[in-house]
C-alpha cells in the first residue's frame, strides 16, 4: 500500500477526536500537577479541600434529585424534558412567595421550624407536580407518536412559557428564601465540619433517592412504570393504563424537583424566576453521566458532577493558571456534558439504553 | 344545535376565563393597555381582555348551519359571561385582600382600574361582566349571518384591528409623503381616531364584499387551470416587482421602520442558516448563537478603532469573520455530529453556554473585553463613502439576505440538498447508499455557521459595538422559533417567520417583556396545531401530516426496526 | 471463477450472544448465492457485517481484494456493494426518482458548491443522472411513477424501487434481504425471474437471504445454511434438500426422517 493510499484511508475525524482527547487529558494532568506539586494559584490546606468536597457533595445531591426527573421521563418516553428545570423553579418560587415569606413574617418560622419546612416542602412539591402534569397533558401527550424532535421543541417552548409566567406572577426581582435560625451555622459530625444546611441536603437527598428507588422497584405503580418504559404497547395490552403511568412518572420527577427546590432555597437563600435553567442543564448532565434512563445512575451522576464542579476549577483551572477560575464553574459542567456525550454516550456507569435508542 | 350543550359552554367559558385571568395577573393586560389601538375606544390590553370572550362565544356556537337563533345566542352569552367570572372574582378579592400585591406583583390598582373601566368595583365588575357577555353573544351571532356576508365582515374587522394595532407603519409611511396636519387627522398621538377606524372598516368591508360577490369562485377556478408557463411568468413578475420594491423600501418607510427591517433582515440571515441545519439536514442546533458571536467578535476585533481592535478595513474583516465562523462550525461539528437527534441538541446547547460563559470571563477579558465588550466597531466604506445610516445598512443586509437565499435555494435543489434530505429521513440507509454522514452534516453545519457569521459581522458594525449580552441563548431560541413558526425547511417561510417574530415585537415595544412567553406559547401551539409552519415547504406538508392520509405507506409496511428511525422534526 | 467476496472466520457478538460464529463464506463472481436458516440464525447480522453497519469482532471480509474490516458503510458501498432491506427502507418522503438519485451517490462526483456557482460540469452530471434514473425506473417497471413519493407507492413497487436504488450505484455485488417477503405467488415468480435477469443481463453478483424455498431452490447456485450463527451446511440446492442437519434445524430433532424440504419446488419452474 502506498503512502498516499494509507493517508486516504485515515479517518480524519478520528484523528481530530484523538487530538481533542489528548488535549483534554493533558490539560487535566498538567493542571493537577501544577496545583498539587508546584502550588500554582491560591494555596489551600486540607480542610479547604474537604470543604470543597462537602459542598460539592451537597450540590451533587441537588443535581441528583433534579436529574431523576430527566432520567425517568427519558426512560419512559425517550424524550428530553427540557422544561424539567422549570418544574424545579416553579416549586421554589411558589413556595417562597406564597408560604415561606408569610410564615417568616409571622415568626412561625422559628417557633415551629420543622413544621415550617414541612409546609414549605408540601407547597413546593404540589406546585411542581401541578406544573409538570399540566405540561405533560397539554404539550407532550398529544405528541407522543410524533417524530422525536417535535416534543423536544414543545419542551423548549414550555420551558420559556413557565419561566415568564412565574416572572409575571411574582416579578423579576430576587427574593430571599427565609431559613430558620437553628439551621444556620456549622455542625461537627464524625470529626468533619459541616454547614448545617449542607448536611441536611446530603441526608435528605440520599433518603429521597433511596425511597424513590424502592418505590419504583417494589410497588405496583413502580412496576407499571417500568413496564411502560420497557414497551408501551405491550404494557397497554397487559392492562396497564399507559397515560396514567406516564403522568405518574412526571409527577414523581416533579416531586423530587420540588424537594430539591426547598433544599436549594436553604442553601442559596434566594429564588428568582430564571433559577431553573442552569440547574436543569446540569442535572441533565448528571443524568447523562450516570447513563440516562437509570435511576441509580442519575443519583451517582449527580454526586459526581457536584464534586467535580466544586473541586475541578480550583484543582485544574487554577493549576493551569486561568484567572477567575470560579467564573468557569459552569464551563466544567457543560464541558463534562459535551465530553461524555461525545466519547461515552452510554454514561460513565454504562446504560445500554442510550446507545440503543438514541 | 337546538339545545345548549351545557358542558361545552361551561368548559369553553371557563378555559377562556382562566386565559383572561392569567393574562391579567401576569401583567400583560396592564402593559398592553398602554398601546392605544382606536383612540379613546380600544387599547391592546382591552383587546386581550375581550378577545377570549368573543372567541368563546364564537366557538360554542359551533359550525352547524341549521341552528336555532335563541339557544345559539344564549350559549354565546353564557360563555362570554363565564369568561369574565375569574377576573371579576379577582377584582372582588383585590378589594378585600389589600396586601395581595405582596404576593402577586402585577395585581396593581391600575390593573383593577382597567378591569373595572375606572369605576368603583361593584358597578365596574358588573359592567365588565356585561361587556364580556355581550361580546360572547356577538361571537355567537356571527354564525347567524349568511356565510357570504360573514367572511367579508370578519376580514374587514380583522383588517381594521391589525391596521390600528400596527398604526406605526402607515403613520411612518404617511409622514414620508403627506403633511403633518393631514396625518394627525387619522393618527392622533397613539393609535388611530374613531372616525378613521370607521372609515377604514367601511372601506375594507366594501372591498371584501366586492371581492366576495364579484365571482370569487370563478377566479379560483382560473387559478387552478393556469398553465405552467403562465405560472412561471407570473412568479417572475412577482419577483421583479418585489425586488424593485425592496430597493426603494427605505424611501417609503422612513428611518424608524428601515431600522426595524434591518433588524428583521439580520434574523432572516441567521434563520436561513439555521434552516439549512435544522430544516434541510434535520440537526437541531441550540447553540447556534455561538457562530453569530464568532462572526461579530472576529469582525469587531479586526475593525475596531478602540483599544482591542486592529483597525482593519471592514471589507477585509467581514470575510475573515465569516471564515472564522465556518471553521468554528467545523471544529465543533466534527466531534458532535456523530450524535443523533436530541443528544446533538443538548451538546450544542452546552457549547453555546460554554461560549457565553467564556466571553464574559476574566480568562478572555484581555482579548475580547469581557463584559465591557468591544466598542467603536469599524464601518464599511466605498472610497470616501461610509455606511452610517440605517438605510445604508439596510442595503448591506439586503444584499446578504439575497446571497444567502440564493445559496440556500440552489443547494436545496442540488446534490447537497438531496443528501441532506436522505440523512434527515434515515441516517442508516443514507450511509448505506454511499453518503458520508459526517461530511454531509458538517457541510450543513458549516454553511449555517457561515450565514450566522455574516449576520454577526454586519450586526456588530451596524450597532457599533459588541457585548456579551447580544449573544444569549435567547438568540438561538429566537432563530429556532422563526424557522418553526415560518415553516421548517421552507425558504419563504423563514422570511415570513422573521417578520412575524422579530418585526412585530419591534413595532410593539410593549411586547418586549412578554416576548419569550409568547415565543414559548407559539412553539407549543405550532407543534400541536400546525407543525409544518405558516408557509410550509411542499415536502414538509406531506411529511408531517402523514398520519392523516389513508394512502399506503412505508411506515405501515415496516417492522419495529424502522420505527426507531423517524424523520427528524 | 474468482471469488468476489471472501469472508473468513467472521465472528460478531452482542454482549454474551454470539450472533455470527466463525463463519467462512465465499461468493464467486457472477454467481447467485443464498443464505438460508431459521429465524434468528444470524443471516441479517451477517449482511450488516458485510455492509459495515456492524463492526466484526473477529475474522475478515475481503471484497475484490480489499479488506472491508473497519470501513464505514458509505465507503463499502462506494467499493461496489449495495443492499436492500428486509423491511423496506426507502426515503419515504422523497419521490421515487429522488430515491434513485440518492442511490447514485457512489457515482456522483460534482462538488457541493456546483449548483451555487452554476458549474457546467455539475449541471451535466445532474442531467445525466436524472436521465439514467428514468431508465432505471423503466427497467424495474415503474415508468411514469418517478414523481410519486416513495411512501405512496404500492408494496410491490416499493420493493422494486428499493432494488432500483441499490442498482443505481452500479454495484458489483448486490445483497438482497428477503426480496419476496410479503408477496403473493405471482409477484414472487416475477421477482425471481427479475433477479435472475439481473445477473444474466447486467452481470451483477447476487447474495440472497430468503425464506421462500421456491425462490431459493429455483435460482441459487450455491446455498449456505446458518443456524445459531454457525454454518451447518453448504452446497447446491439438491445437496441441501437432502441434508439431514438442515432439515433438523428447520423442523427440529426427530422430524429429519419424515421431512422433505419442499422438493416439489425444484420440479415446478419458478
Amino acid at each position: 500500500m502506498t503512502l498516499s493510499q494509507r493517508l486516504r484511508d485515515i479517518d480524519w475525524i478520528d484523528v481530530w477526536l484523538w487530538v481533542f482527547r489528548v488535549v483534554i487529558i493533558l490539560g487535566v494532568v498538567i493542571g493537577i500537577t501544577r496545583k498539587l506539586f508546584f502550588g500554582a494559584g491560591t494555596t489551600y490546606d486540607s480542610s479547604d479541600w474537604i470543604d470543597f468536597f462537602i459542598s460539592g457533595l451537597s450540590q451533587g445531591g441537588l443535581y441528583a434529585l433534579i436529574a431523576l426527573g430527566y432520567t425517568m421521563v427519558y426512560g419512559v418516553l425517550f424524550m428530553i424534558n427540557f422544561a424539567h428545570g422549570e418544574f424545579f423553579m416553579s416549586g421554589a418560587m411558589a413556595s417562597t412567595y406564597l408560604i415561606a415569606s408569610t410564615l417568616a413574617a409571622s415568626g412561625f418560622i422559628n417557633e415551629q421550624p420543622i413544621l415550617y419546612l414541612v409546609l414549605v416542602t408540601v407547597a413546593a412539591v404540589l406546585t411542581s407536580m401541578g406544573v409538570s402534569l399540566l405540561t405533560e397533558r397539554i404539550a407532550y401527550r398529544p405528541l407522543r407518536r410524533a417524530p422525536r424532535l417535535v416534543p423536544l421543541i414543545t419542551a423548549i417552548g414550555a420551558s420559556f412559557f413557565w419561566q415568564y409566567i412565574f416572572r409575571g406572577l411574582f416579578g423579576s426581582a430576587v427574593k430571599a428564601f427565609p431559613v430558620p435560625t437553628i439551621l444556620e451555622g456549622r455542625v461537627n459530625v464524625f470529626g468533619l465540619d459541616f454547614l448545617k444546611v449542607r448536611l441536611i441536603v446530603i441526608i435528605v437527598s440520599i433518603l429521597a433517592l433511596i425511597g424513590l428507588y424502592l418505590f419504583v422497584q417494589k410497588t405496583k405503580t413502580g412496576k407499571s412504570i417500568r413496564a411502560v418504559a420497557e414497551d408501551k404497547d405491550v404494557a397497554a395490552l397487559m392492562g396497564i393504563d399507559v397515560d396514567r403511568a406516564i403522568a405518574t412518572t412526571f409527577a414523581i420527577g416533579a416531586m423530587m424537583a420540588g424537594i430539591a427546590a426547598v433544599l436549594w432555597g436553604l442553601v442559596f437563600k434566594q429564588v428568582i424566576f430564571s433559577m431553573g435553567f442552569v440547574p436543569g442543564i446540569k442535572a441533565f448532565t448528571a443524568a447523562v453521566l450516570g447513563g440516562i434512563g437509570s435511576i441509580p445512575g442519575a443519583a451517582l451522576g449527580g454526586f459526581f458532577l457536584g464534586v467535580i464542579e466544586a473541586v475541578g476549577p480550583p484543582l485544574i483551572l487554577e493549576g493551569l493558571g486561568a484567572p477567575g477560575a470560579h467564573q468557569l464553574k459552569d464551563v466544567t459542567a457543560f464541558l463534562l456534558l459535551v465530553l461524555v456525550l461525545i466519547f461515552r454516550p452510554q454514561g460513565i456507569i454504562g446504560e445500554r439504553l442510550a446507545e440503543k435508542k438514541a | 344545535m337546538n339545545t345548549i350543550n351545557w358542558r361545552r359552554v361551561i368548559q369553553v367559558g371557563l378555559i377562556m376565563g382562566v386565559v383572561v385571568l392569567i393574562a391579567s395577573i401576569i401583567g400583560m393586560v396592564q402593559t398592553f393597555d398602554e398601546r392605544d389601538m382606536i383612540a379613546g375606544l380600544l387599547t391592546l390590553g382591552q383587546l386581550l381582555l375581550f378577545a377570549p370572550a368573543f372567541y368563546g362565544g364564537f366557538s360554542v356556537a359551533g359550525k352547524d348551519e341549521r341552528r336555532a337563533p335563541v339557544p345559539t345566542l344564549l350559549a354565546g352569552l353564557l360563555a362570554g359571561a363565564l369568561a369574565a367570572v375569574p377576573v371579576v372574582l379577582l377584582v372582588a378579592l383585590a378589594g378585600f385582600w389589600t396586601t395581595i400585591r405582596d404576593y402577586f406583583v402585577n395585581v396593581s390598582p391600575q390593573l383593577i382600574e382597567i378591569l373595572t373601566f375606572g369605576r368603583e368595583s361593584v358597578s365596574g365588575s358588573l359592567l365588565l361582566l356585561g361587556v364580556m357577555a355581550g361580546l360572547g353573544l356577538l361571537g355567537a351571532a356571527i354564525h347567524l349571518i349568511p356565510q357570504r356576508v360573514r367572511r367579508p365582515f370578519i376580514n374587514a374587522t380583522m383588517f381594521t384591528l391589525v391596521f390600528s394595532l400596527f398604526s406605526d407603519v402607515p403613520l411612518n409611511i404617511a409622514n414620508q409623503f403627506l403633511s403633518r396636519d393631514l396625518v394627525r387627522l387619522v393618527f392622533p398621538s397613539k393609535g388611530i381616531t374613531v372616525v378613521a377606524a370607521v372609515v377604514i372598516f367601511a372601506l375594507a368591508l366594501a372591498v371584501a364584499l366586492w371581492w366576495e360577490f364579484s365571482g370569487r369562485a370563478r377566479r379560483q377556478q382560473q387559478q387552478a387551470t393556469i398553465t405552467p408557463e403562465a405560472r412561471r411568468r407570473n412568479s417572475l413578475i412577482v419577483m421583479v416587482v418585489s425586488l424593485a420594491l425592496l430597493l426603494v423600501l427605505p424611501r417609503i418607510l422612513g428611518i424608524f421602520l428601515t431600522n426595524v427591517v434591518a433588524q428583521v433582515g439580520t434574523f432572516v440571515l441567521m434563520a436561513l442558516g439555521l434552516n439549512i441545519v435544522v430544516g434541510f439536514a434535520g440537526l437541531l442546533d441550540l447553540g447556534y448563537v455561538a457562530f453569530f458571536a464568532v462572526g461579530a467578535y472576529v469582525t469587531a476585533l479586526l475593525t475596531s478603532t478602540g483599544d482591542l481592535g486592529l483597525g482593519v478595513n471592514f471589507w477585509i474583516a467581514m470575510p475573515i469573520g465569516v471564515i472564522a465562523a465556518v471553521l468554528f462550525g467545523i471544529v465543533l461539528g466534527i466531534p458532535v455530529l456523530r450524535l443523533r437527534g436530541d443528544y446533538l441538541a443538548i451538546v450544542t446547547l452546552g457549547f453555546g453556554e460554554i461560549i457565553r460563559v467564556l466571553v464574559r470571563s476574566d480568562l478572555l477579558k484581555p482579548v475580547i473585553g469581557g463584559a465591557q465588550g468591544i466598542l467603536d466597531v469599524g464601518r464599511p466604506n466605498f472610497g470616501s463613502f461610509t455606511f452610517v445610516t440605517p438605510e445604508h445598512y439596510y442595503y448591506l443586509i439586503l444584499a446578504g439576505c439575497m446571497l444567502a437565499l440564493f445559496i440556500a435555494w440552489r443547494l436545496r435543489d442540488g446534490r447537497a440538498g438531496r443528501q441532506w434530505m436522505a440523512v434527515r429521513e434515515d441516517e442508516d440507509v443514507a450511509e448505506a447508499v454511499g453518503i458520508n454522514l459526517v461530511g454531509t452534516k458538517l457541510l450543513a453545519f458549516a454553511i449555517g455557521a457561515g450565514f450566522a457569521g455574516l449576520a454577526g459581522a454586519i450586526f456588530g458594525s451596524r450597532v457599533g459595538s459588541v457585548f456579551p449580552n447580544s449573544f444569549e441563548l435567547l438568540i438561538s431560541i429566537n432563530v429556532l422559533a422563526i424557522i418553526i413558526v415560518g415553516g421548517v425547511g421552507s425558504l419563504p417561510g423563514v422570511v415570513l417567520g422573521a417578520f412575524v417574530l422579530v418585526g412585530l415585537p419591534e413595532l410593539l415595544r410593549e411586547f418586549v417583556e412578554f416576548r419569550l412567553l409568547i415565543y414559548g406559547i407559539l412553539l407549543i401551539v405550532m407543534m400541536l396545531v400546525r407543525p409544518e409552519g405558516l408557509w410550509p415547504s411542499a415536502v414538509r406538508r406531506r411529511e408531517l401530516h402523514a398520519a392523516e392520509t389513508d394512502e399506503p405507506s412505508v411506515a405501515a409496511a415496516e417492522g419495529p426496526l424502522h420505527e426507531e428511525v423517524q424523520p427528524l422534526v | 471463477m474468482a471469488n468476489i467476496l471472501e469472508a473468513t472466520n467472521v465472528t460478531k457478538r452482542f454482549g454474551g450472544l454470539v450472533a455470527v460464529n466463525r463463519l467462512d463464506f465465499a461468493i464467486p463472481e457472477g454467481g447467485i448465492v443464498s443464505i438460508i436458516g431459521p429465524n434468528g440464525a444470524g443471516k441479517t447480522t451477517f449482511f450488516n457485517c458485510i455492509t459495515g453497519f456492524y463492526q466484526i469482532d473477529d475474522g475478515d471480509i475481503v471484497f475484490n481484494g480489499t479488506s472491508l474490516k473497519g470501513r464505514s458503510p458509505d465507503k463499502i458501498t462506494r467499493l461496489g456493494i449495495a443492499r436492500t432491506y428486509q423491511n423496506i427502507r426507502l426515503f419515504a418522503y422523497m419521490s421515487a426518482i429522488e430515491n434513485i438519485l440518492a442511490g447514485m451517490e457512489p457515482r456522483l462526483n460534482s462538488p457541493w458548491f456546483g449548483p451555487v456557482l452554476g458549474l457546467p460540469g455539475t449541471r451535466a452530471e445532474e442531467e445525466k443522472a436524472v436521465e439514467e434514473a428514468r431508465q432505471l425506473l423503466r427497467f424495474v417497471g415503474l415508468r411514469g411513477k418517478g414523481d410519486s413519493l416513495a411512501r405512496n407507492l404500492p408494496y410491490g413497487d416499493q420493493r422494486r424501487l428499493e432494488i432500483a436504488r441499490a442498482l443505481a450505484g452500479n454495484p458489483r455485488l448486490l445483497l438482497l434481504d428477503e426480496p419476496t417477503a410479503g408477496m403473493n405467488p405471482r409477484e414472487t415468480a416475477e421477482t425471481t425471474e427479475f433477479i435472475r435477469n439481473l445477473r444474466d443481463e447486467i452481470g451483477i453478483t447476487i447474495l440472497l437471504i430468503e425464506h421462500d424455498m421456491r425462490v431459493v431452490m429455483g435460482i441459487s447456485e450455491d446455498i449456505t445454511v446458518l443456524d445459531y450463527g454457525e454454518k451447518i451446511a453448504q452446497g447446491t440446492p439438491v445437496e441441501i434438500q437432502g441434508n439431514p442437519r438442515v432439515i433438523e434445524a428447520y423442523l427440529g430433532r426427530g422430524a429429519a426422517g419424515a421431512a422433505h424440504l419442499t422438493v416439489e419446488s425444484v420440479e415446478e419452474p419458478a
